[in-house]
């Protein structure tokens, strides 16, 4: 098997889904965040700028998922299948989510009746839930696994997907993403409007920081094959210790009104989080609950090596590229929301 | 009805639908580069101002484009998950090139191109909307790359057998080379540069013919016209190269686009016609002998027909395919004719009094949309019934655990939610039209920050 720096293939490619999600996680996550609170905010002006504070951005950030869904079909086409055939109705759905919220983003905005707007307000803003919570609702599915056969065929019914612990992680997941939206939020607004975001961000903290607790407590209670790693290697304890410190760090940072250390932590939470999924999944991808020996595995549900090299090499050019990209939009737009005849 | 039928009606409602928008963006990108390098040069507020109306319908097509694009990606996954597996280490090279060096610079972009007027140096907007142009370009070079790998596939080997075969990449220069993609690519990019500019020219002749706007619009649907005319008679070219591909390479589909039943008599040139597939017979005019001329460069030479090939390995919806195959011909041809002529009278300095002929260029905005699809349902549908020609079949490609009842409820959904996502593109491209062009006492005119952040503070 080929490797790099000592390092197989597979195991790069791991590396590069989790890093393109963990970046889709961070940056629809705000957009997504955002449109949560949406209607927590009263005045027409207010949902205004709040949608404007997204606007240059979401379309950009959504193109991530089509990436983050392109590098694991790319590299894992087994798991793809199989995990996106189980999950039908929830992908369904999801995509249902995905393509209401683009609606009503530009609905909004083109009629002024009070009506039209709070229609497409709670469109917006229940599609940006739904969606956050059906990206949680598949994690929580992988974290724990399901039936499948030999064939690498979901073996299990349609709605097994709704159990308990995928709800839990899809309600933190919303909970997360809220208080990095509510942060995001912080630093485009001012006057009232910020005074009412900075609110309504203290109190996310404290629902995500209770769900957290609750899926942690539930992942040590039920599902132990997720801590297997810990037990046998002291030293990645290291990594959930940093995101208790990450989490931390969100509120102290934010009763300060320090919020771009905020933003820069919540972002680092996210990523440590699915650090932690990654550690606990790895080498696994999707355990099979019916037999051990269908679980799929970054080494028998991946690409071949030759595929994997040239998507390597592919990565080691494209990814500066887009971050120099990425980096020059969000200097442009940087600052609190202006509007001009462009926005929404 | 059974899983299958009700799998490829969903694949096909929502790939026709996401393939209205692409192929604009494509197009209005090309308007976009260059009226605003226009505007560069000359400095003329007439380009600025056309430059900014474009991108207003711009964004709206793109938008449309990103969020439809996304289910056919899932829906790879969820409906078609033996073909994932089988496909996915040969397409994954194409899907991760795509991912990173065409949406990468797309969207990364595409804030700037869209938001950015007020904010950036004209350069910098420029380059940016040229990035945009670029990564809708490239997108297009890799879905066809991967699309051309299952009409004409190269580059690979099967491993496994059964359940458990799939194709594993060889070469990947010659999957990507593979003998029908470079046409294909140029005939799509030229289908797209049609939809962008019959859009830019309906717009405008609908202005000059309600006399509205006039001294712009003469600008805009000028150079659209340059374009048109270029590119009507380029589609001519890739066009005929794509179909000596398809005799190469696909004989069978070859055989279905012009009804051509007989083992091995010369094939007739249909100009139009209707098959009986029960009695294997065209009805319609044609000329004896021409497709073989177009092949062979001969009218006697036999060319193989559907007959030669087995029952369980020909497209069966032959009249269907002639159909669509031809009615991309016929409409190819008249916008060749029809942009010929417009450029012929504005050569004479008469187009413009010519209330007829403008009132056609407004509805001529869907000749090019239609030629578009008609063009991939005679492709695809040609390739049946494989799905990869000659290795996996459509039937044998679906995801075994998902029932006809789950597909049934996300065929309705999509119907549902497509449906109002048509009705929301026609309403607001309408206002955008009704709005017509930026005139600058408006901009001027528009809430400020300050004005909008003092209301907010006083009223939160």
């Amino acid at each position: 098997m080929a490797t790099f720096l000592g390092i197989d293939y597979p195991t790069w490619w791991f590396l590069v889904v989790g890093a393109v999600f963990s970046g889709y996680a961070i940056l629809d996550g705000f957009d997504l965040g955002a449109g949560a609170l949406h209607l927590f905010f009263k005045k027409d002006e207010s949902r205004r700028i709040a949608l404007n504070a997204v606007g240059p951005v979401w379309d950009g950030n959504e193109v991530w998922l089509i990436i983050g869904g392109g590098t694991l079909f790319a590299g894992f086409p087994i798991l793809y299948a199989t995990l996106f055939s189980a999950m039908y109705i929830p992908f369904m759905l999801f995509l249902l989510a995905i393509i209401f919220r683009a609606v009503s983003i530009e609905f909004r905005s083109k009629e002024p009746m009070k009506w039209w707007r709070n229609t497409w307000d709670i469109g917006y803003s229940v599609s940006s839930i739904l969606i956050a919570f059906l990206l949680g609702v598949v994690l929580g599915n992988v974290l724990q696994g399901m039936p499948i056969d030999s064939n690498f065929e979901f073996e299990g019914s349609w709605l097994m997907f709704l159990n308990p612990y995928a709800l839990l992680v899809g309600i933190t997941t919303v909970l997360l993403m809220t208080v990095h939206g509510a942060i995001y939020l912080c630093l485009k607004t001012e006057g009232k409007l910020f005074e009412k975001v900075e609110k309504l961000l203290l109190r996310a903290i404290i629902g995500f920081v209770v769900f957290f607790i609750l899926v942690s407590i539930y992942s040590l209670a039920y599902i132990p094959h997720l801590s297997d790693d810990f037990r046998s290697n002291i030293w990645l304890y290291a990594v959930p210790v940093i995101a208790i410190l990450s989490i931390a760090n969100i509120p102290r940072l934010a009763t300060k009104r320090r919020f771009k250390m905020a933003f820069v932590f919540s972002a680092l939470t996210f990523s440590v989080l699915l650090v932690l999924v990654a550690i606990e999944l790895y080498p696994a991808l999707l355990l099979s609950t019916s037999d051990p020996a269908n679980t799929l595995t970054v080494y028998n549900a991946v690409a071949s090596d030759k595929s994997l090299g040239i998507m390597l090499l592919f990565v080691a050019i494209g990814v500066p590229l887009v971050l120099s990209y990425t980096i020059i939009i969000y200097k442009t737009f940087w600052g609190k929301v202006k509007m001009d005849e462009t926005s929404y | 009805m059974d899983v299958e039928i009700l799998s490829r009606i969903q694949f096909g409602l929502t790939i026709a639908f996401h393939y209205i928008y692409p192929p604009l963006s494509i197009g209005l990108g090309l308007l976009l580069v260059i009226f605003e390098g226009l505007y560069l040069k000359t400095k003329n507020k007439e380009y600025e101002r056309l430059t900014r109306f474009w991108i207003k319908i711009f964004a709206l097509t793109f938008g449309i484009g990103v969020a439809t694009g996304i289910v056919m990606e899932f829906e790879f996954g969820t409906n078609w998950a033996t073909f994932s597996r089988y496909v996915g280490d040969v397409f994954g090279s194409a899907l991760a090139a795509e991912g990173l060096f065409a949406f990468a610079l797309e969207s990364g972009f595409l804030g700037i191109l869209l938001f950015g007027w007020n904010r950036v140096k004209p350069t910098m907007h420029f380059i940016s909307t040229i990035g945009v142009f670029f990564g809708s370009m490239f997108s297009a070079i890799w879905i066809v790359v991967a699309n051309s790998w299952m009409q004409t596939p190269d580059g690979y080997h099967i491993v496994g057998e059964g359940m458990q075969a799939r194709a594993e990449i060889t070469d990947f220069w010659a999957m990507v080379f593979n003998p029908s993609s470079v046409d294909r690519i140029l005939h799509v990019w030229l289908g797209a540069f049609l939809a962008g500019a019959f859009l830019v020219m309906s717009v405008h002749a609908y202005y000059i013919v309600k006399n509205k706007h006039v001294e712009i619009s003469k600008i805009g649907f000028k150079y659209a016209l340059i374009v048109a005319v270029a590119v009507s008679l380029l589609q001519l070219y890739t066009g005929h190269r794509s179909a000596e591909i398809v005799a190469h390479h696909q004989p069978a589909k070859l055989a279905a686009l012009e009804g051509h039943y007989d083992e091995s008599a010369p094939g007739d040139l249909y100009l139009f016609g209707w098959v009986n597939q029960k009695t294997q017979k065209v009805y319609g005019v044609s000329i004896p002998g021409g497709l073989s001329f177009l092949i062979h460069y001969d009218f006697n030479t036999p060319v193989k027909g559907l007959n030669a090939f087995p029952e369980d390995e020909r497209p069966t919806a032959v009249n269907a395919v002639l159909q669509f195959y031809h009615l991309m011909v016929a409409i190819g041809l008249l916008l060749i004719a029809l942009t010929l002529y417009a450029g012929f009278l504005w050569y004479r300095k008469k187009l413009w009094d010519k209330k007829w002929l403008l009132w056609i260029f407004v509805f001529a905005v869907f000749l090019p949309q239609l030629a578009n699809q008609f063009g991939w349902f005679a492709a695809e549908m040609g390739r049946q019934p494989w799905v990869v020609y000659g290795l996996l079949k459509t039937s044998d490609a679906l995801s075994a655990v998902v029932t006809a009842n789950q597909v049934l409820f996300s065929l309705i959904m999509f119907s549902l939610i497509y449906t109002l996502l048509f009705f929301l593109f026609i309403y607001l491209l309408n206002k955008k039209i009704k709005a017509g062009p930026y005139s600058y006492d408006t901009i001027e005119h528009r809430p400020t920050q300050q004005d909008i952040s003092k209301i907010v503070s006083n009223k939160e």
